[in-house]
Formats: C-alpha cells, structure tokens, sequence
C-alpha cells in the first residue's frame, strides 16, 4: 500500500481525501497556495508545501510545482480531486514519467473521453445509445424532411461550428422544418462563415441522471447506482440525490450495463461517472463521461455504504476490486446540498470575506463534507463551494426532513451563502413530489421567494428588536468574530482590531 | 440603556437593564418578559414568555443582522444620548464614502476624479470569485477623490471613492 499521497487539491475535496487517507494509514501531503495558508486542508494535512501565487495556473493548475512537491515528500501517489488537474491528460502522464502513481484513470482513457468523435466511435461500436440524428451536416431539405420523420418531433437543428445557442433552431413539426431550417443556415453562415446544419431529437425539460462506475486494472467494472444531478443553475449543479425518484431496479440495470459499457470501451480505470439525458418517456442517452471523483459522490457512498476514495486507492494499489456487482445495493435514499459562498439577494454574485461564526448541524442522517472554519477568510481566487452537506434517511420523504432540520441548524455567519435556496427548493411542492427537470430552478428562481418575506412567526421582529438590544448592551463581551461591536466609538474599519487593543478594551470595561 | 432601534425601517424604543444578572425590558413601554443566555459569543438563548428563541449576530462591515431562527433583520442600534447618533444624522448630508461590498479586485474605474455624476451610476468594478460587481454611486455629486487603482487589492469595508 501507498505510505504517502499528495493531494493537489484545497478545499472540502482535499479534507475529504485527507481524511481517507488517515482512515487508511497513509500520510498526506498539503500543497497550497499563498492565500490559502490558513486553509482547513492545510491543517489537517501531516504536510505541507507552498506552491506559489493564488492565480490557479501558478499553483494548483502548475504540474511541474506538484510534481517537485512529490519528488521532495517522498509520496508515491497523487490525488488529483476534482477540478484542477483531475482530467488533465498531460498531467496523468507525467505522473506516470516521474513514477508517482496518479489515483485516477489512464491517460490513454482521458484521450479517448476527452475526443467527442473518437469516443463516439467506440461507443456506438459498443451500442451506447446516442441522442438520435446525424452526426454530419444535411445536404439537403428533402434529407432533413426524411431525418426528421425517422426520428421523431420535436427535433433540434444545429449548426454544427455552433455554440452559445446561435443556429439553433427548435422545429415542433413538419410544417415549420423548411423556415427553420432556412434560418438556422443563414445564422450559422453570419455567425461561424459555415452554414452547416445538423439535426438532432429535441428532448424537452431533460433529466440529468449519471451512474458511477468503479474499475479495477484487471478488467472488472462494475456500476453503484445512479445520481439525480437535474437540479442546476447555470449548468452548475446545485442539488443531486441517490437514487433518482425515477429510477426502478430494471432502468437501473440496463443504464449501469451501458455505463460499464462506455467505460470498457476506453478501457477505463478507478472511478469515473457516465453522464445520461433521459426524456420524459424515460429513454435514456449517453452525454459525457467524467474521468475523476464527482463533487456529489457523496450521496453514491450513503445509499451503497462504500467509500469511494478509499476504493479509488485500493484500485490506484493494483488490488481487484474486492466485491461483484452483485454485491452492490442501494438501500434508503441521501440528498446533497452544495453550500455555496454566494448571495441569494445579488443575483448569487459570489460573496468571499471572513466567516465571523459558524454554527454546525447534526444528529441522525447528516454527513457534512467542509473546507471552512470559523474564523477562515474565504478567499476570493477560486470556485465558492464550501461545504456539502448531504441527507440520508430510509426513505426520499425522511432524507428531506432531516436535511431540511438540518439546514435550519446551520448557520453561516459574515459571508452569504446560498442555505436559504435550500429552504425554498425543499420545501417546493413540485421537489416533494420529485416533479424536477433540469430546468426546474430556472423556473423556481423566476418566481416571487414567498418565503423571505412573511417570517412565520409575527413575534419574530420584537425578539429581533430585544436580541439587538441586548447585544449592544453586553457589548465586547458578546461580540465574536465580526468586523467590530454593535456600538463602540472607535469605528477604524481599515484595521482589523488586534487581539491586544481588545484585551485592553475589555480590560478598561471593568 | 435605552436604544432607539430600526428594523425593516420601524423604530423601537428599548429600555433594558439588567439587575442581579436577570433582564428588565420595556418596548414601547410595553413590558416584557425576558430571560436571556449568551450561549457564545454572538448567540442568544431567549425566552420570552416561554417562548425560546435562538438568536444569533452578524456584523459585517457597517451592517448588523439580526437572525432569528433562519429569518434575517436589518438592524440599526442607537444611543439617544449619545453624540455620535446625532453626528451621523448630519453625516447623511457632507462627503459620501464608497466602500468595497467584499474583498476582491478593482478591474475598472468607470469615472475620474472631479467628474459630475447620478445617484446609482457605477463607479468602479470589484472582482471577486471570476465575478464583476459594480460599486454605484449612494448619491447625486462630484466624484472628490479616487482612491485606489486598477488592479489593487480590496478588502472589504476598504473605501474606494468619496462622492461630495
């Protein structure tokens, strides 16, 4: 087994790694970069090196700096996490030059997943389903006439140097296809110089299902269920939950084949998860694979009782995978939320600054998967996630009664985040009934927050009024981790009190 | 002490004392019944009646929130008495100080200095998190002083310009 791991990455996946690292017997190595001394990873970790500026390219995104740090702890593995270099081909390969063993899949398998038509190649020679059209321009409207009656409307036309939505056309029926098509090519010329146009079957409010898959390097895949990911915003998930509500032990099956499937076809290795559309007739087609550990493994690990990093070490060891897939169950259901540093009332506009208190959930079903403390200054150089807290309960209706107690005990104080969202999607009837689709919070977040507006309780405000009083009154003495006390004359906000001005201040209070 | 508190742009009055460590609360010269436990520092245990309440406080910047359970108010505390309360009313007319809503950097000054401008119109853009804000202008002036460049370095609260 490994006796050491680097872990290039911060953040809540890093403590999580770290974590499973120590569960194991390993040590774990740190790297960080200058605005994240301080950071949660750095002190949990048993070392740690600096890798330069806070710009990702100079530190976390810098192969050669991680490698030398590997080269100087003596670690003989690397945990990638996810983002950074977690799918980063050239990355895998030079680890695999400098002889530290990357806790990941084959660079070869990246290439093949990283390629949209090399992979599509294999997949289609292994009978993985594809959203139907053709993959090639149309030559002609009597060919896009015989396409589109072959697939079935709605389709979509495309064009195919597209992007950004420009030369997309959605066509309902027969009668429309001849204008659009006309306009589809005429906005593709003047946007891409390239007026080719394909078509593709339109599938209306998606689902967004993924199955995980795990693989050893002796030729066993097996799959460990599906997570619901629909729940996004800006193409960023923002809730999953395992098993998906529409899910039954069959669609289960056949999607998990065709996972194990793709995964064959490159010749994959260690975790990875196969991403699927399903229409509303639930007809499932492969989109992406991802080649890393997914931010919501989490709720994977809940519902099938196995950890997935541990796993993803054991694999990265040379061992066989050591169950089959008949030995995988999935058993009650877990939801995760992912707690973002960004303000509700500001259009979610990210909201870095010092986190002055933190009060922590839980009891029964909670797991709780942070990068963040008390005190910590969440620096404004990367991605806002953070902290996860996920949900499980025997059955969905449980899953959100805990996780909905639990948002309730978490607060986070000095920053914003976005747990009040949380509030508003658990408690939506929609939710509750499991009517979601990816565009289900575009939807929620246009209507009027009927919660934040009318507080439950009429007494709130003159308990809101006494509280605020009674903070001034005890002053310093009640005052944490904040900018400065309710009422004081020394108001100098340019310099953060030092620790001695408030001994002495609360030395000249008495 | 007695406090003149605004909540949601409603004023209070409170008188509290607290005698033998137990608290006597008027508002609005209504008595009320309060018994209260500092579990931490920013955290109250109330009960009022034999309602329980945990209360918790934000100070961010010049800002005080007050939450109460997962509900958050806006709170404005003064002392009647005190001096600094009527400064700040005649504060409201004098300079006006542009600070950073969050730490981040300043990409782009969108005025020079001297420049005539509209309440709400955009001085400068803060980056934060691949994110661009943009500070506006609280009121209607001459923008009397810049003080930071392109690219600086921001904390929160730091003041940026000053409108006259």
């Amino acid at each position: 087994m490994f006796k050491k791991i680097l872990i290039a990455n911060r953040g809540e996946i890093a403590v999580r790694v770290i974590r499973a690292c120590h569960e194991m017997g390993i040590a774990a190595v740190a790297v960080y970069s200058e605005v994240d001394r301080a950071s949660l990873h750095v002190r949990k970790a048993d070392e740690a090196y600096p890798i330069g500026a806070p710009a990702a390219s100079e530190s976390y995104l810098n192969i050669q700096k991680i490698l030398d740090v590997a080269a100087r702890s003596g670690a003989d593995a690397i945990h990638p996490g996810y983002g950074f270099l977690s799918e980063n081909a050239k990355f895998a390969r030079a680890c695999a030059d400098a002889g530290v063993k990357f806790i990941g899949p084959s660079a070869a398998a990246m290439d093949a997943m990283g390629s949209k038509t090399k992979a599509r190649q294999a997949m289609e020679r292994a009978g993985v389903p594809f959203v139907p059209g053709t993959s090639r321009g149309l030559e002609s409207f009597e060919q896009a006439e015989e396409v589109a009656a072959r697939i079935g409307y709605p389709i979509m036309l495309k064009a195919a140097a597209g992007g950004g939505g420009k030369g997309m056309r959605l066509v309902h029926g027969a009668n429309e296809l001849k204008s659009a098509l006309e306009g589809a090519r005429s906005e593709a010329e003047r946007s891409f110089g390239d007026s080719e146009v394909y078509i593709e079957k339109a599938i209306i409010n998606p689902r967004h299902i993924e199955m995980q898959i795990l693989a050893d390097e002796h030729g066993n895949t097996v799959y460990l269920g599906e997570r619901e990911c629909s729940l996004q915003r800006r193409h960023q998930k923002v809730v999953e939950e395992a098993p998906s509500p529409i899910v039954d032990p069959d669609m289960r099956r056949r999607m998990g084949e065709v996972a194990v499937r793709v995964a064959q076809a490159a010749q994959y290795t260690n975790a990875g998860t196969v991403e699927f559309l399903v229409d509303q007739q639930k007809n499932f087609y492969f989109l992406e694979m991802n080649t890393r550990l997914q931010v919501e493994h989490p709720v994977t690990e809940l519902v099938t009782g196995l950890d997935l990093v541990h796993l993803q070490i054991h694999i990265a060891n040379g061992e066989p995978l050591p169950f089959t897939q008949n030995d995988v169950m999935i058993r009650g259901h877990a939801i995760e939320c992912r707690i973002y540093a960004e303000d509700p009332d500001n259009n979610y506009f990210p909201s870095p600054g010092k986190i002055t208190l933190l009060l922590l959930p839980s009891g029964p079903g909670i797991r709780r998967d942070s990068g963040m403390y008390e005190g910590w200054n969440v620096p404004m150089d990367y991605d806002p996630l953070l902290a996860k807290l996920i949900g499980y309960g025997t059955d969905r209706d449980q899953a959100i009664g805990r996780l909905t107690r639990a948002l309730n005990e978490y607060f986070v104080g000095g920053i914003k985040t976005n747990i009040s969202l949380f509030r508003r999607i658990l408690s939506d009837a929609d939710f509750r009934a499991a009517k979601i689709d990816t565009g289900f919070l575009d939807r929620l977040l246009a209507r009027k927050d009927d919660h934040a507006v009318s507080p439950t309780d009429p007494q709130a405000t003159e308990v809101a009024v006494i509280a605020a009083g009674m903070f001034a009154v005890l002053g310093q003495a009640a005052a944490g981790a904040g900018e400065r006390p309710v009422l004081s004359g020394t108001t100098d906000k340019q310099s953060a009190p030092s620790n001695w001005k408030r001994a002495a201040y609360r030395e000249g209070l008495q | 002490m007695t406090y003149d508190i605004a909540i949601d742009g409603k004023n209070y009055r409170l008188d509290l004392n607290q005698i033998d460590g137990r608290w006597h609360c008027q508002l609005d010269g209504r008595e009320i019944e309060v018994d209260a436990v500092l579990a931490r520092p920013d955290v109250l245990s109330l009960r009022i009646g034999n309602k329980a309440y945990e209360v918790k406080c934000e100070r961010v910047v010049s800002d005080l929130h007050i939450w109460v359970g997962s509900v958050r108010y806006a709170a404005e505390v003064r002392d009647p008495r005190s001096l600094r309360g009527r400064a700040r009313a005649v504060d409201e007319h004098g300079p006006k100080k542009l600070t950073a809503p969050m730490p981040g950097k300043v990409v782009r000054i969108l005025v020079t200095q001297g420049a005539e401008i509209e309440a709400g119109a955009g001085v400068l853009v803060v980056e934060a998190m691949k994110m661009q804000n943009e500070v506006k202008s609280p009121k209607k002036g001459t923008v009397q002083k810049i003080l930071v460049n392109e690219g600086a370095a921001v904390n929160a609260g730091d003041v940026l310009a000053i409108v006259e």
